[in-house]
């Protein structure tokens, strides 16, 4: 693709460059640490199921139970298998209900015991990977059934609360042309340390993100996907303490798509940054495996910064996400790096501005699935004109082949969408996608004018903001509040009592299985989706 | 005063001459908009609904079915109902507004320290937005955070704050004001929130004697500004407050004025 910013290659190289300097050190923290969710997600993974009579998961139980007798630092696998061989326990459940109730003793055996541990963990977890598969290439055949929608996607959210209530609603949003619906989690889940069990009709702002309602949702979408011809992708949100835990689910449970960001965590859920870099590496090895599209959320650094001030953090972000997903083994096809539209409209040239920035981050990221947001921070009541304001988002988007569009609300920041917001939403994105889907070709900023010229200055912040983190290091960076203007040291937060440094002898089965790559290199589902991405 | 009080003080709307009472409204009925038989008794349903809110005559000027169940109205007519100015009441705000120098100025004057703020969003709210923008340094709508005020210290706690955690990081910082954001207003999680924390900081300050507790405000996009005894707090801010009328609100409840300064609106230094 031939550059319409005149962007300097060698300087875009440079700035890869640099973001792999800042993630480095990062990744070998990952590498030598582990998370208790981390442990429970190779026991999910492995078949372990359900909770106790007070909700709590039996993986959470088996976890605990290990920590407190022989700690986590050789991994959950070696003495939980080992005790299960031991203690002749039929399956994990049985034994996590003995485990809670103090009546198994674990050990970090040797030799031939450790072996036979190792073994047997390897072989249940390579079942639940298995499934994981058996998930991703039913989509690749119910794509190839169907029909794949043309980009940009349309992007819906529902939160009821009630997943019972966000079937009809996420349904209904489909038939009204959404391609992707998500479900937004209930706002306390981030800072759970347990994955709710079952269906839940219960939530604040949202809906439990568990694996029962992730099963029915995907059952009802295949429904609706059959109903309509095109596949209806479903989104959910592996963030906060149980990150691992829950991208292993939704592999299971086939959602597509998944917010999963490097800092996001980090900023704004003032989640421990050591914890989410480690917990972000193993889930995002899931996600490589599930033909899961992440989706970052740089998006939220200008709800908070001033997007023209902090344009270049995007980059950086984007950037730095963009190391952390290749090296944890994702495909630049499963990028669904996040930026906005969130520049005020009383700014002059605004709209040049937000061109300048989204064609940069077009060109920065060919062969990847964009997400685009709409504004939010300027929207203030007026709905008309917030109206206006989403038809420029939208048209921003369609001029600089944007792949994903979270379609924006006029009522965004008064109220939760009335139908009839949802339906005029629709109506201006189809509108604006009918009238404009094609200008992208023929938009070609003037070499040397403004939109030429600011991409080329916030490439060039983004550099040197880039440098200084590789030469101070990431996380002091964050610590100084380089991201969102919000000051995160690597020892606050949540969730630093769940990491674990790795001792030597560290077992995890499902790093192993997924560090040795994919069994499935065929049938993929979106490799029509980065040539849809790069030619629109 | 106007020669005749009485019709200067009813009004009506206006659309585009005075006294024609004409307004927009739009609105969706659980009506199908499919067959012709369905249209028509979907715009008899919409024409009911403006009558008995008043609007006569009425005119759907656009319907439109949204999937097979419900039909999306937009409708002009004319409100038979008058507008009384003289029963209109107003809450009218307490504080002068001063600028971020004023603002320094008077909490160096009537406190000789630097005003101590601690922020946070409470219960499962994780929602930062509205406490950043009010104590971030860069602030919104044009206005900068507290963090930019020089005489005010800020600690912001960030989200889902436990409230013993907020009362007890309080005491230790030893906080002349505690602002709590709230967002979240699902099952009315705002108002059970902000209850829950002003009891909590009552609980914790001696039965007997003087207040001894900071000044409790609570704000968020669905508070009604007139419910802060209902909730226990101190002050109340709604949508569109901006980091300015919170600073001046602190530096007004908190600095005892030293003089002339509590003639609202001076210019800076006026009472310096």
């Amino acid at each position: 693709m031939k550059s319409k910013l005149n962007l300097d290659p060698e300087k875009v190289r440079l700035a890869r460059e640099l973001a792999r300097r800042a993630g480095e050190p990062v990744t070998e923290l990952a590498t030598a640490h582990t998370t208790a969710s981390i442990e429970r997600a190779v026991l999910r993974i492995a078949g372990l199921d359900g909770a106790d009579q007070d909700g709590m998961p039996w993986v959470n139980r088996l976890a605990d139970a290990v920590r407190e007798s022989v700690g986590l630092a050789h991994g959950v696998a070696l003495p939980a298998w080992d005790a299960l061989v031991a203690g002749g326990y039929p399956d994990l459940r049985t034994l996590a209900e003995q485990a809670a109730a103090g009546q198994v003793k674990f050990r970090i055996p040797g030799g031939s015991e450790a072996a036979a541990a190792r073994e047997l963990a390897v072989r249940s977890v390579a079942a639940g990977v298995a499934t994981i598969d058996a998930q991703r290439a039913r989509r690749t055949r119910m794509i190839g059934d169907l029909a794949d929608p043309p980009q940009p996607w349309i992007y819906l959210i529902v939160a009821t609360g009630d997943i019972y209530e966000d079937i009809p609603q996420a349904q209904a949003a489909a038939r009204e042309s959404a391609d992707v619906i998500a479900v937004i989690r209930s706002t306390g889940q981030s800072l759970l340390d347990y994955v709710p069990e079952g269906a839940t009709r219960e939530g604040y702002a949202g809906t439990y993100a568990t694996r029962e309602n992730f099963r029915l949702m995907r059952a009802a979408l295949d429904e609706t996907s059959r109903e309509l011809g095109r596949y209806v992708r479903l989104t959910n949100y592996a963030s906060g303490l149980c990150m691992p835990e829950i991208a292993a689910l939704a592999g299971l449970e086939r959602l597509d798509m998944m917010l999963n960001d490097c800092m996001y965590g980090i900023i704004f859920r003032d989640i421990n940054p050591v914890r989410t870099f480690i917990d972000q590496r193993f889930s995002r090895q899931v996600h490589a495996r599930a033909g899961i599209v992440i989706n970052t959320g740089e998006d939220n650094y200008l709800t908070t910064a001033d997007p023209v001030d902090a344009a270049h953090t995007v980059v950086v972000s984007q950037l730095l996400n963009e190391y952390f997903a290749l090296e944890a083994g994702l495909e630049t096809w499963q990028l669904g790096l996040g930026h906005a539209f969130e520049i005020n409209p009383a700014v002059p040239d605004s709209f040049l501005l937000e061109l300048a920035h989204a064609q940069l981050v077009r060109e920065l990221f060919p062969g990847a699935p964009l997400k685009y947001m709409p504004p939010t921070k300027h929207m203030t009541g007026n709905v008309f004109a917030g109206y206006l304001l989403d038809a420029f988002f939208n048209l921003c988007g369609v001029m600089t082949d944007q792949s994903i569009l979270l379609i924006g609300m006029m009522t965004e920041g008064i109220h939760t969408p009335f139908l009839s917001d949802r339906d005029l939403a629709l109506e201006n994105v189809r509108y604006v996608r009918d009238a404009a889907g094609r200008l992208g070709e023929s938009f070609v900023p003037a070499p040397g004018g403004f939109i030429e010229q600011r991409a080329k200055q916030v490439l060039g912040d983004s550099v040197a903001l880039l440098r200084r983190i590789s030469e101070e290091g990431l996380l002091t960076a964050i610590a100084a509040g380089t991201f969102g203007i919000t000051r995160r040291p690597a020892d606050g937060g949540r969730g630093l009592d769940g990491v674990i440094s790795r001792a030597d002898g560290y077992f995890n089965p499902a790093s192993e299985i997924l560090e040795a790559g994919t069994g499935d290199a065929g049938g993929e589902p979106a490799a029509s989706l980065s040539e849809t991405g790069a030619s629109r | 005063m106007t020669a005749n009080p009485v019709t200067a003080n009813i009004v009506r709307p206006y659309g585009d001459t005075t006294g024609d009472g004409r307004i927009q409204v739009s609105f969706t009925l659980p009506v199908p908009y499919g067959t012709p038989a369905d249209k028509a008794r979907a715009e008899g349903a919409a024409m009911q609904l403006a009558g008995k809110m008043g609007l006569e005559p009425a005119m759907v000027v656009h319907a439109k079915g949204m999937g097979p169940d419900y039909t999306f109205f937009i409708v002009y007519g004319r409100v038979s109902h008058l507008v009384d100015l003289s029963q209109v009441t107003v809450t009218e705000r307490e504080f002068p507004l001063l600028s971020p120098a004023e603002v320094n100025l008077r909490i160096r004057a009537g406190l000789g320290r630097k005003l101590v703020v601690v922020g946070a969003c409470i219960g499962t709210d994780a929602h930062t937005v509205g406490i950043d923008a009010i104590l971030n340094v860069k602030g919104h709508s044009g206005e900068k955070g507290l963090e930019y005020y020089r005489e005010i210290r800020v600690v912001n706690l960030g989200s889902q704050v436990a409230v013993p955690d907020l009362v007890a990081r309080s005491a230790a910082e030893g906080a002349d004001a505690v602002l709590v954001s709230q967002v979240v207003t699902q099952r009315e999680a705002h108002i059970t929130n902000a209850q829950e924390m002003s009891a909590a900081f009552r609980a914790a300050a001696p039965e007997s004697g003087p207040r001894n507790w900071p000044l409790l405000v609570v704000g968020g996009p669905r508070f009604d500004p007139s419910m802060a005894a209902g909730l226990g707090v101190d002050k109340i801010f709604g949508k569109g407050t901006t980091p300015g009328e919170v600073a001046s609100y602190l530096a007004y409840a908190l600095a005892p004025d030293s003089g002339a300064a509590a003639d609202a609106d001076q210019e800076a230094g006026a009472s310096a």
